[in-house]
């Protein structure tokens, strides 16, 4: 479904990619892990056109992704998630889902102003799915209240709602469960396994809880100083001497 | 449940006070060229004309993230499509106004370019050299623009099965305007279009993700923004009857920023109360101070601003925002309750449950990128 092949990022002097390639198969998790600048997030950013690699292709079904222009990678049904929540601060959490839709939108500017038929009819549609997004979510209760100000948690699943509100056949998460309490770990990971069965989602997903990743994929990447170091199933990767000394680190 | 309950019953006498409060806003509106005398409702029709231009500058400023301080120049160009279009080809009043919005809709497309790779401060000093340099311009022009005596039309006439006297129909009509241009900008926002906007406002990146196309939203935005202040200005040409070149100096753009950050960014009636700001208080000022009345309109922007950083029209949320936890300090807030999903260990966290609208509605604009 994804496949990168030989993808390298330069910022100045520091390669923060290098030569990484790996392949995504439809339905399945693949897990991005590695240390910090490792260059998990550069690769996502790559993925989503938001950086242009030096090197390296990247096809989605057989598409040449760095051909399209940035906003066009939606609609091929690509969404992600961002490390530190990239929310909508003073749109409602019922916006913010709403705005996940703007592909599936077809109201133009002109039609918008004079406020069509058709164009409340498209309005009626996004919000009634939306609604049914946060409600099954658990976000219904505050969906008319601004996306600030939330508890860390909901606002980690007002932006998983966003990202499915685009309906993507590929979803990447920016380490989703960073900053979670431990029971709220475990929650949205049950979260993640039931929309991903649900709108039958292939996942790519950057995280530091090893517990959140080994659970959820079939395969995990291992990243160190923009190369691969490890590519295998998770039982594999925990075992990987490379990855253990460049991440996982030894029992002392 | 009966959390719920109350919300709902709230929810009704809150939309039979809003549909109350409406009506009698419509009674005051269309009453009010009857009661004043013909200075008060020319005002008035001043008031409403500000309107459509804070309208658009909001659009842009407030719901855009963007900034203009040229939007006094785009009001100059509606103001003098009008006037050129009457005084040298005699056409009737209507029909300038489709092509002075027109005009100001691709003049504004063509400083949206420039404007998606700018931001902030560079954006302003663009725009108000637009505003700088299109006086001289317009002195210079002098077979077409009349130079620096400007031009004379007619002004707006009521027409005979009207009954009205002048300043009276002029009210109307600048009412009909101001009506459905804050109406278009209403329909706009509350569309896919404008939230793309909104949220191009608020993050960038993840407007662009979500598959916002960011160069067509803002490059639009401009061309609307414009073209609002291209209609207020052929209006005022409709309302005064004269255009010259001082008349839309720089000063008018950068006192079209202040009435709108005064009125409210990012509000849908705070162009309405910007632009009364902009109207009444110079002449306020005038009383106080006949010897600096510059100096007093600084001071009440400075004073509004220290009590309503986010505009007046943000001030009734402020008071009710400090006064609410007073009256309802012994129970909880119900605005928002944590889902039941929560799981128990996380503290319900009640600095969070402040009501919606304490929220600033008219935060200014960032321009940093996340």
């Amino acid at each position: 479904m994804l496949a990168v092949d030989g993808i390298s990022v330069r910022f100045g002097g520091i390669t923060a990619l290098d030569g990484v390639a790996f392949s995504v198969e439809p339905g399945t998790a693949v897990g991005l892990i590695g240390p910090n600048g490792a260059g998990k997030t550069t690769l996502f950013n790559c993925l989503t056109r938001r950086c242009t690699p030096d090197a390296g292709t990247v096809r989605f079904e057989d598409e040449d992704l760095l051909a399209l222009p940035p906003h066009s990678v939606a609609g091929r049904g690509i969404a992600r998630t961002f490390q530190n929540l990239g929310l909508f601060p003073r749109l409602t959490v019922r916006e913010n889902v709403m705005v996940g839709a703007h592909n599936r939108g077809r109201a133009g500017h002109l039609a918008a102003a004079l406020r069509l038929p058709r164009v409340r009819r498209e309005e009626r549609e996004l919000r009634d799915q939306a609604d049914e997004l946060l409600r099954r979510l658990g976000l219904a209760d505050v969906a008319d209240h601004p996306a600030s100000g939330l508890p860390f948690g909901t606002l980690k699943r007002v932006e998983l709602a966003r990202a499915l509100a685009v309906r993507p056949r590929l979803l990447l998460l920016d380490e989703p469960v960073n900053g979670l309490s431990h029971g709220e770990v475990d929650e949205f990971a049950d979260l993640v396994r039931a929309v991903r069965d649900d709108f039958d989602l292939t996942l790519v997903v950057v995280e530091h809880h090893m517990g959140f990743v080994m659970g959820l994929c079939d395969k995990v990447v291992c990243l160190d100083f923009g190369r691969k170091i490890a590519e295998g199933p998770p039982e594999e990767i925990q075992r990987d001497p490379a990855v253990i000394e460049a991440y996982l680190g030894v029992a002392a | 449940m009966s959390m719920n309950v109350a919300t709902l019953g709230t929810d009704r006498a809150r939309r039979l006070r809003a549909a109350l409060t409406a009506l009698l806003a419509v009674a005051a509106v269309v009453g009010a060229p009857f009661y004043f005398a013909p200075f008060q409702v020319f005002q008035l029709t001043m008031v409403l004309l500000y309107a459509v231009a804070l309208a658009g500058l909001n659009l842009l400023v407030g719901f855009g993230g963007q900034i203009s301080l040229g939007h006094g120049a785009f009001f100059a160009a509606g103001a003098y499509t009008a006037a050129v279009m009457l005084d040298r080809y005699d056409t009737g009043h209507l029909a300038t106004l489709p092509v002075a919005a027109a005009g100001c809709f691709l003049l504004g497309l063509g400083f949206g370019v420039p404007a998606l790779r700018l931001r902030g401060l560079y954006l302003a000093l663009v725009t108000l050299s637009f505003a700088v340099f299109l006086p001289p311009l317009l002195k210079r022009l002098e077979p077409v623009t009349g130079g620096s005596m400007g031009l004379t039309v007619d002004k707006l006439q009521p027409p005979a099965w009207s009954g009205l006297a002048e300043d009276q129909w002029m009210y109307f009509v600048v009412l009909a305007v101001a009506t459905v241009a804050l109406l278009l900008a209403r329909n706009l926002l509350r569309s896919r279009v404008g939230r793309a906007l909104l949220a191009v406002r608020d993050n960038e990146s993840a407007a662009e993700v979500m598959g916002v196309r960011l160069s067509l939203h803002k490059t639009l935005a401009f061309a609307w923004s414009a073209m609002f202040a291209g209609v207020a200005g052929c209006v005022y040409t409709w309302v005064i009857g004269f255009v010259s070149p001082d008349s839309f100096s720089f000063v008018l753009s950068i006192t079209l920023l202040a009435g709108l950050v005064v009125g409210g960014l990012a509000s849908l009636y705070g162009p309405l109360l910007g632009a009364a700001f902009v109207m009444y208080v110079p002449s306020v000022a005038q009383d106080i101070s006949e010897a600096a009345p510059g100096v007093v309109f600084g001071l009440l922007i400075i004073a509004v601003m220290f009590v309503a950083p986010t505009g007046l029209a943000g001030l009734a949320g402020r008071v009710r925002g400090v006064i609410t936890p007073l009256l309802t300090r012994t129970k909880p807030s119900a605005a928002v309750r944590t889902p039941e999903s929560e799981p128990p260990s996380a503290p319900p966290a009640p600095a969070e449950t402040a009501p919606a609208d304490a929220e600033p509605v008219g935060a200014p604009p960032r321009t940093e990128k996340e």
